[in-house]
């Protein structure tokens, strides 16, 4: 029976503006379970990043403002807490990795010290030689060679696959619950990315880590991921199991997405391609988001929002064509 | 029966590096592209892939002028470009035009997208007002858009339009070769499909040469016919786009391939044969370059570079395991 | 085709452009430069014409003074409203051509050095470097005095002085625009080094020179004040605020009136422009303009 570490309910984060309202976070809901990777896949702007932020509590204010949901975290709702709470769930219970590892690192201070940071803020009980004897273990644990010398080294002095491991060792030094991953391999190339997709699926597994991927990138989606969730303009439109969501897509986003991918195998001379541009979220129409780029639209679409619909056990699709 | 419009022979170009405060003195120099052989045919598009520090946008520099070449020639329909008149540089920049990764950087903010259309053959020729107007409202019409947004200014399109307005720059002085550097990857996903077949499009029309580079191989094996595949400043294999991934012979372009993402989460993984990161190009390996993470080195390898061999059926590799 | 970017009609952004607005300082400015320009066809009195049997009137509101003398007279006679407004034309004068000067020079050179680089670069901020170490204030009131005080020396001086701050901060400005790929494509689509220089990139810095304009015209009404002060600058009769504030030293405690008023109006002017300054760089910074 799988086990639920996280639990987001109806979450909603809007953004005040001087020119409106922006509901980035429409009314989210997912679950991630113990050991199991959960693909939050968007384009830019579909709120993922936004979810994530929220779910630290880390939401760039003043304009941006949790206004409802809950977010349970191992059976504690954690936007119920309080801030000094907040703080030591953060680095210790919930880790994020961010996109790019150029600016993820500070340029002063050593590797090591910062790795060394997390475990000096939350384990406030360990000596000074254990600390280094843990960084070191973290540094060996994500395969950098060396780890005593380069403990000692400035992030300017490795490359960048170098500097994502080292800010894996960062968050994972606290053997967090849940991992939020966000696009950590666009800025890398194809081999290290691979190789470091290949380092954090190895990690998880002897964790038993849970871990969030937020990505734009189908490629990652499949080689990583359990279970996905389609964001569209702030809400999820799609939620399946990874084989599922392959094989059988339902939302029209989801299909028209996946369907205008370039596909290695495939030898086509034109991709299918969405109409228009992606939504303005100060600007949506009522009803369904993606009514104005959708194939299959219908009269009720522009009316209402469509109700969540089980396709089968565990696929969810907000979509009017379920109805039918 | 297709013509060669560009043929690079032993391209090289190094970037010295310089030490000393007021006397600066050449220490060293960085083989960005080292002795690389290739041509492109009229009408076809030639895809150049490789991780960072491979050389492919150094090249693309280099046919673009933008760059001095070191040593080695780029010949365009017969004429050495390195040694061009000024006005056969002139005919020369209106047959090679360039289309970049960003579409927020690649459009002057303070000018109106009319005028940078028009620019290339504003500076180019003498042809009248009411002519170049014309000319103008063709060109958006050819990439989707309306004649009327020649007075807007850049920043009131969205990210996938400032692209098609890129390109409609680059189609203004009729050229025969366009230089596509990340032409779709700063872009969302369900735009790319949209350019990807406007570039396709425009190609047919105008019986366009393309130079595609990019990371994602997926986008350049759609978008090549011939692909080559670089490392540390070296071309390791040329081959049509259908034998690069059906067939490959270098070891480097297998490990590439084999780290490219799978697009359904059933593909068969292969394993990741290649190991370490990219050398810098200040200090390539001896020998081979790619020897040191070669699962198939031996010591020939080592000591000698190995020479561009031709398969036959118009594959090219550059690999001592091809050369008994 | 859903154009995803809505903006507010043409009419609406203009209004919109005017919220948050520094109203009381472009008042100030406003009220400044139409003073400074058609302050002649104002004057009560001619600024210089001298009636010592007003000597030290008190402003109209206390005892002993009257409206012939609004804001009093000065230890001369002369009337200090006329005075005001006619530094008011010296100041603007002679900042308005000093910020001319100091800025076409300084963009200039930013242009050239930031474009050029290389050698030209290098020795043109040398160049700037040795006149930005130069104690502003200092040099100024040196050259007034070896020159000999006059309009035209002030101009020429805190010209001289006041380009390299320009060329500094603009040819940043230049070298990071040179690495945008639009400045690339001009190249590739066969624009020359003098046309990419004018066409793409000094549009683009045109903003940070009104910035730094606006808050160099304050500067220069404090140099210009300070030099005159100290006797250097322009030259009796003619009005200048800061050699009213140097005149009315001496009845600082009788008749306060003659170094408050020119006190009063270097203090609100530059102030104005300073916070008028400010604003202008938070609305003209591209990072603000993307957000609608």
């Amino acid at each position: 029976m799988p086990e639920k570490i996280l639990e987001v309910k109806n979450l909603q984060t809007h953004f005040f503006t001087k020119s409106g309202v922006v509901k980035a976070v429409d009314g989210v809901s997912f679950h991630v379970n113990k050991g199991e990777t959960l693909g939050l896949v968007g384009e830019s702007a579909c709120g993922k990043t936004i979810t994530c932020l929220s779910i630290l509590r880390l939401v760039p204010q003043p304009a941006g403002k949790i206004v409802g949901g809950e977010v349970i975290l191992d059976g504690v709702d954690i936007l119920e807490m309080t801030n000094r709470q907040m703080q030591e769930v953060r680095g210790d219970q919930i880790s994020m990795i961010l996109q790019d590892p150029m600016t993820s690192l500070n340029p002063v201070f050593t590797v090591g010290t910062q790795v060394a940071w997390p475990i000096r803020q939350h384990q406030k009980n360990i000596g000074k030689k254990d600390i280094w004897e843990k960084v070191k273990d973290m540094l060996h644990r994500v395969k950098i060679p060396s780890p005593e010398v380069r403990l000692n080294e400035f992030p300017h002095q490795m490359s960048g696959g170098m500097r994502q491991r080292i800010i894996g060792a960062m968050s994972l030094s606290c053997q967090p619950k849940l991992l939020i991953a966000d696009e950590p391999t666009t800025a890398l190339d194809v081999t290290v990315q691979a190789q470091f997709l290949d380092l954090i699926k190895s990690i998880q597994r002897e964790d038993d880590l849970a871990m969030i991927m937020v990505t734009h990138d189908f490629g990652i989606v499949a080689n990583v991921c359990d279970r996905v969730a389609v964001m569209y303009a702030g809400k999820i439109v799609e939620t399946a199991p990874i084989r599922e969501l392959f094989n059988d897509p339902r939302h029209p986003y989801t299909m028209a997405l996946m369907a205008s991918l370039p596909k290695m195998e495939e030898d086509l001379e034109t991709l299918y391609s969405i109409e228009g541009q992606p939504p303005n979220l100060s600007n949506l129409p009522p009803g369904c988001s993606f009514l104005p780029r959708c194939e299959h639209a219908m009269d009720i679409c522009k009316e209402k929002y469509p109700a969540n619909s089980e396709v089968r056990d565990g696929h969810t699709v907000s979509c009017w064509l379920m109805e039918k | 029966m297709s013509e060669v419009l560009v043929e690079a022979k032993n391209l090289t170009k190094h970037f010295p590096v310089t030490k000393g405060l007021i006397f600066s003195k050449q220490v060293g120099a960085v083989k960005a592209v080292d002795g690389i052989n290739f041509t492109i045919n009229r009408g076809e598009t030639f895809g150049l892939v490789g991780e960072s520090g491979c050389g492919k946008s150094t090249t693309s520099k280099l046919i673009l002028l933008l760059e001095s070449i070191t040593n080695g020639t780029i010949v365009f329909e017969g004429n050495d470009i390195a040694k061009l008149s000024k006005s056969e540089l002139r005919e020369y920049r209106g047959k090679v035009q360039a289309v970049f990764q960003d579409p927020f950087s690649s459009l002057s903010p303070r000018r109106r997208v009319g005028k940078i259309i028009a620019e290339p053959i504003v500076v180019n020729s003498n042809i009248p007002q009411s002519q170049i107007r014309d000319k103008t409202a063709e060109l958006l019409e050819v990439v989707g858009l309306r004649p009327d947004q020649a007075s807007f200014y850049p920043h009131e399109f969205s990210g996938g339009q400032r692209q098609r307005i890129a390109v409609a720059r680059s189609l203004a002085l009729n050229p025969s070769l366009i230089i596509l550097d990340e032409p779709v990857s700063a872009l969302d996903v369900s735009i790319r499909a949209q350019i990807m077949n406007l570039l396709k499009g425009i190609q047919k029309k105008f019986n366009l040469a393309f130079l595609l580079i990019a990371h994602d191989l997926a986008v350049v094996k759609h978008m090549s016919d011939r692909i080559g595949v670089m490392y540390l400043g070296k071309l390791v294999e040329t081959a049509s786009s259908a034998d690069i991934y059906h067939n490959p012979l270098h070891p480097y372009t297998k490990a590439l391939y084999a780290a490219a993402l799978p697009s359904h989460p059933d593909q068969q993984k292969e394993k990741i044969t290649v190991t370490g990161e990219v050398p810098s190009p200040l200090n390539p390996p001896e020998g081979c370059r790619f020897h040191p993470r070669c699962p198939e080195a031996f010591p020939r390898c080592t000591q000698e570079e190995p020479k561009l061999i031709d398969m036959g059926n118009d594959q090219q590799v550059s690999c001592h395991l091809y050369d008994k | 085709m859903t154009n995803s970017i809505s903006l507010p009609s043409k009419f609406n952004q203009f209004l919109l452009a005017f919220k948050g607005v520094p109203a009381i300082s472009i008042a100030i400015l406003v009220t400044f430069v139409f003073f400074g320009l058609f302050g002649s066809f104002f004057l009560p009195y001619d600024p210089t014409e001298m009636d010592l049997m007003s000597a030290e009137k008190p402003p109209f509101w206390m005892t002993e003074g009257s409206t012939a003398h609004i804001l009093g007279a000065d230890e001369m006679g002369r009337d200090v409203l006329a005075r005001l407004i006619g530094g008011a034309s010296v100041s603007l004068q002679v900042s308005l051509v000093v910020i001319l000067l100091a800025g076409s020079v300084g963009i200039t050179i930013a242009l050239l050095s930031g474009f050029i680089g290389g050698k030209v670069d290098a020795v043109l901020m040398m160049v700037t470097d040795i006149f930005m170490s130069m104690p502003y204030l200092l040099i100024a009131m040196v050259l007034a005095a070896v020159l000999g005080p006059s309009k035209n020396n002030i101009i020429l001086i805190l010209a001289l002085l006041g380009w390299a701050g320009y060329a500094r901060i603009l040819r940043s400005e230049v070298l990071r625009l040179k690495d945008q790929d639009f400045v690339k494509l001009a190249e590739v689509a066969g624009c020359s080094k003098f046309r990419i220089m004018t066409r793409e990139i000094l549009p683009n810095i045109v903003n940070t020179l009104i910035i730094m304009a606006t808050l160099q015209v304050g500067t220069v009404i404090i140099a210009e004040s300070s030099i005159s002060f100290l006797g250097l600058g322009v030259p009796p009769p003619e009005p200048a605020w800061g050699s009213m504030v140097a005149d009315g030293r001496d009845f600082l405690t009788s008749s306060w009136w003659i170094c408050l008023w020119p006190g009063l109006a270097i203090l609100f002017t530059v102030l104005s422009c300073n916070l008028l300054g400010d604003w202008l760089r938070l609305r003209l910074d591209p990072k603000f303009r993307q957000i609608q």
